[in-house]
């Protein structure tokens, strides 16, 4: 069990072991390997959204100083890049899925969109160079809003004749319609949820090379899943065989999912790497990530949710567009459909949703998965329309919330939306939120708001989230093209030191500290002693990496199914040095003994042994001690938690100061509570990033207006408050663990938190509604509406 | 093309650069000091800064015929052996940080703010790391972990 605050097991606050070489400039990024004799790469890319390509003349920057190769889509005739999930649209038919071209092939589609490599010996030449690249565009017509866009003029992909590539729904429909029409209240909201640029600090970057005596291909490349870059790239693109493409993704510099697909650039490197006969590097500019690292959310909603007389929510209907960008990125369509209409029972007891989604092709950069992918959109939609409701029924919106709460005795729950969660206890989360968020201290605190001037809100979210993703059965069913498990391999060496192979990545997120507490506790090993290697497929065996608040969940799972496996290798060598039956034989901090008596062997002397194995029943026990497992989780898991915002607004400039923040989230068992608290903490501000600050902004004409840290307002430390933590703890009912789950519980739950407590600041003003992000812009304005 | 000499971490640096050579490419690809890292084009992430004769400066921002002359100190000058800094120490201690990515360039700039200013309140230190951006943290563990240096360093 748990060895507390002092150990190094599960529940210790354990500094990180990686903290050393981050903080002493050590770390491995991909930018700061250079390989010998390496070129440079840049990306000439299109300054239109929509563009022919009639003619592209690479003569002159063939001929330019230091250029070694010029290459165009005309020179890369290979498969687009693939999609990972494929959606039918109600009527049965397979979603539209047009090529998606690493280099362009006729046409752009998105500014930004690769029209050309230039590879140099210099960075510098291949800049310039680039330049001499003349490429004759007809400019077309921008694809920019997604209802005209659905509705006809100018297609994207001509050769699907639609901009749509799905038209999907989930739930029933009919059922919904009469449950609506039957309630007392209906109430309805128009939703935008703001698109976002997902901005990890590290831009992307790759090092492609070739090696001629053996045919093998290395890429490092910024990723937080190698082995699932290595089976796209390599079964679908390029067709290397897994065995010749080895993927290194070293220390990756964040990533919230804007790392987990698979990117053009990476794929243009690979495939020239042979041809130029030199490794390859390539490195984003920060202007150049704006434009091309896919971008997050994007959904425009009108939804109803039924309310009878005694404030219990009858049927929610939801009908969203949900914009693809200019082509089908890697996990793209899942997220609009599979991680969020399945999330719109939220934490209630509604007994019947329906949700249609329109995905839509627009001039725009791809969307995917953005930290909570799809589970923010659900939860942003159902909080604001559950507080509207209150507002609407007169009921508080604490007490509307709780009166709908699936009780903690009702799991498993089976949502009418596809889910049966396992566990959870709802009310408990949220009376730990009110307390430490001192709600009773609200009045007096608004009240010395007002005082000043200021107007002062309370807001509330009380949320769910799927993540430990996936069961593959249930993701297969669903649509995905690949399974979703985990691997993992426990390798104990003579010294009885442990080295961990996990196909986990980790880019912020801790795992050679977690992981090792894991195995310490279970094999009895000093936490030094353990090593955690991950993300080089030439040293792990598979993985679907992280995303999805997985790492845990699944690869942590299998992680402790593997030292089972060493345990139980263990136990039988012991028994048979021992002379005792291995049934016998007892595994305790470290040291195997025959039950019953004083006979034993430390868990270093059994590996020492397992490796010089004189006198072995060559039958019956094997020399070594090194094993894996691959864990394939029975459902997903199902974190929860209330989060309370406080803010202040200033109502003469609209400027909306965070003065609280409280997050009480469940996320099963804790190992480490320092960087569970530390995973809400950095969720928790991009949350109140999107909510008052973070917005993607594009012209009529497809330009880009928030491409810079200049545009594009990042949060900065005196944009937040300092936060208030905790947990709440229910256990994971179908993993040995118990553990849900953290990386995307924050961004998860505080948008609607933080947007309701701004209309409850102005709702005596006579606001009822703000957009995100609600910039002081926004707030004046609407304060002015309000009073006009 | 032109010579630069500086004094990087105590150890004395040139090089025949071009004229056009930022600071942060000379520490990167001459020097290989990689902890220095670039996050942005526009001047505003702040995983570049490095202390420029005891004053934090953005590297990418600056030539490197700027420092000529001058007393260069990168995170890889901060430790003395295996002892951390006081900063990297605190940083490590209140988990300031994740990725790692922006860590360099933070805790450069913190050791400017706390030498500027021990006594630096919460909203001192939010306001200064203007400058410097996380992705990772919400800056909750970052701050607590300055106003700890502070204390360790005298403050």
């Amino acid at each position: 069990m748990p060895d507390g605050a002092t150990g190094t097991g599960i529940g210790a606050a354990v500094k990180r072991v990686e903290d050393r070489r981050f903080l002493t400039g050590r770390g491995n990024y991909v930018d700061d390997i250079d390989r010998p004799g390496q070129t440079h790469a840049h990306i000439l890319r299109s300054p239109h959204a929509h563009a022919r390509i009639a003619a592209i003349d690479t003569a002159a920057a063939r001929a330019a100083d230091g250029v070694v190769a010029v290459f165009t889509g005309e020179d890369m005739q290979v498969g687009g890049l693939p999609c990972g999930w494929l959606i039918h649209s109600e009527d049965g038919a397979p979603m539209h899925e047009p090529p998606h071209p690493a280099l362009a092939q006729g046409k752009v589609r998105h500014v930004g969109d690769q029209v050309a490599v230039v590879i140099a010996e210099t960075l510098e030449q291949a800049r310039a160079a680039a330049e001499l690249v003349e490429v004759d565009y007809e400019v077309l017509p921008a694809v920019m809003d997604m209802k005209a866009a659905e509705a006809g003029g100018p297609l994207l992909h001509e050769e699907i004749g639609t901009n749509k590539s799905y038209d999907w729904g989930l739930g029933d429909k009919a059922a919904v319609d009469a449950a609506l029409d039957g309630s007392a209240h209906v109430v309805e909201i128009d939703i935008v949820n703001n698109r976002l640029i997902p901005n990890a600090m590290e831009p992307r970057a790759a090092v492609a090379e070739y090696n001629e005596a053996n045919g093998e291909y290395t890429l490092y490349t910024t990723t937080q899943n190698p082995h699932v870059i290595r089976l796209l790239m390599g079964a679908f693109v390029l067709q290397i065989p897994e065995h010749k493409l080895r993927v290194i993704a070293p220390d990756v510099g964040g990533g919230f999912g804007s790392k987990v697909f698979l990117y053009a650039e990476e794929t243009i490197l690979t495939w020239a790497a042979p041809r130029v006969g030199r490794p390859i590097k390539w490195t984003a500019e920060r202007s150049e990530s704006f434009v091309t690292d896919c971008h997050g959310r994007d959904h425009v909603t009108n939804a109803k949710l039924g309310v009878d007389g005694d404030g219990k929510f009858t049927a929610l209907k939801v009908e969203t567009y949900a914009n693809m960008g200019a082509y089908l990125s890697t996990f793209a369509t899942s997220v609009p459909t599979y991680l969020y209409a399945t999330l719109l029972a939220g934490v209630y007891t509604t007994p019947v949703i329906y949700a249609n989604v329109k995905a839509i092709f627009t001039s725009t950069v791809p969307v995917d998965a953005y930290r909570g992918a799809g589970r923010p959109e659900a939860t942003y939609l159902l909080e604001r329309i559950v507080d509207k409701a209150a507002r609407q029924t007169g009921i508080d919106p604490v007490e509307l919330r709780r009166r709908n709460m699936i009780q903690p005795d009702a799991f498993p729950y089976q949502t009418p939306v596809a889910l049966a969660y396992d566990s959870g206890d709802y009310q408990a989360t949220l009376d730990t939120a009110q307390r430490l968020a001192d709600v009773d201290g609200f009045a007096a605190r608004r009240a010395a708001s007002e005082a000043a001037g200021r107007k002062r809100g309370l807001g509330y979210s009380t949320y769910i989230e799927a993540c430990g993703i996936a069961p593959s059965a249930v993701a297969g069913a669903l649509g995905a093209r690949a399974g979703l498990y985990e691997s993992a391999e426990v390798r104990v060496h003579p010294t009885g030191m442990v080295t961990i192979f996990t196909g986990s990545h980790s880019h912020g997120q801790g795992h050679e500290t977690t992981f090792a507490q894991l195995v310490s506790e279970q094999l009895g090993v000093p936490l030094e002693h353990i090593e955690i290697n991950h993300g080089d497929t030439g040293n792990v065996q598979f993985g679907m990496g992280t995303y999805g608040s997985r790492s845990l969940a699944v690869g942590g799972e299998a992680l402790v199914r593997a030292a089972n496996k060493v345990i139980d290798k263990a136990r039988k060598i012991a028994a048979h040095i021992l002379e005792a039956s291995a049934g016998d034989i007892e595994f305790e901090n470290g040291t195997f003994t025959v039950a019953g008596t004083d006979r034993s062997m430390a868990f270093g002397e059994v590996a020492l042994a397992a490796y010089v194995p004189h006198n072995f029943p060559h039958d019956e026990l094997e020399p070594g001690l090194d094993e894996s497992a691959f864990y394939d989780p029975a459902n997903f898991t199902f974190p929860g938690g209330a989060h309370i915002c406080e803010v202040e607004v200033d109502p003469e400039t609209g400027v909306v100061s965070v003065e609280r923040f409280t997050a009480v989230d469940d996320v099963g068992r804790v190992i480490n509570p320092m960087i569970v608290e530390g995973q809400v903490h950095g969720g928790v501000a991009q949350g109140i990033g999107q909510a008052l600050l973070e917005g993607c902004a594009y012209d009529a004409e497809g330009q880009l207006l928030t491409g810079s840290y200049m545009d594009y307002t990042m949060p900065r430390a005196d944009n937040l408050p300092n936060f208030e933590v905790a947990t709440e703890t229910t256990l994971c009912a179908h993993n040995t663990l118990g553990v849900k789950g953290v990386g995307e519980v924050g961004a998860i739950g505080s948008p609607p938190a933080v947007v309701n407590a701004v209309v409850d600041a102005l709702s005596d003003l006579g606001v009822t509604d703000i957009s995100m992000p609600a910039t002081p812009s926004r707030v004046w304005k609407a304060i002015q509406d309000a009073r006009a | 093309m032109p010579t630069v000499t500086m004094t990087v971490n105590g150890k004395a640096a040139s090089a025949e650069v071009e004229a056009r050579t930022l600071l942060v490419q000379f520490l990167r690809e001459n020097l290989r000091l990689t902890g220095t890292h670039v996050g942005c084009d526009t001047s505003q992430c702040g995983a570049c800064v490095v202390h420029v004769d005891g004053v934090s400066a953005k590297s990418c921002t600056m030539l490197a015929l700027q420092a000529d002359g001058a007393e260069v100190v990168t995170v890889e000058g901060l430790a003395d052996g295996d002892a951390l800094h006081p900063m990297q120490e605190a940083f490590r201690d209140n988990h300031g940080l994740q990725c790692g990515f922006c860590t360099p360039g933070m805790v450069m700039s913190a050791i400017d703010l706390v030498g500027r200013d021990p006594g630096a309140s919460e909203a001192d230190i939010r306001e200064w790391l203007e400058g410097n951006i996380c992705r990772c943290t919400g800056y909750h563990n970052i701050v607590k972990a300055i106003r700890q240096a502070a204390g360790a360093m005298g403050g």
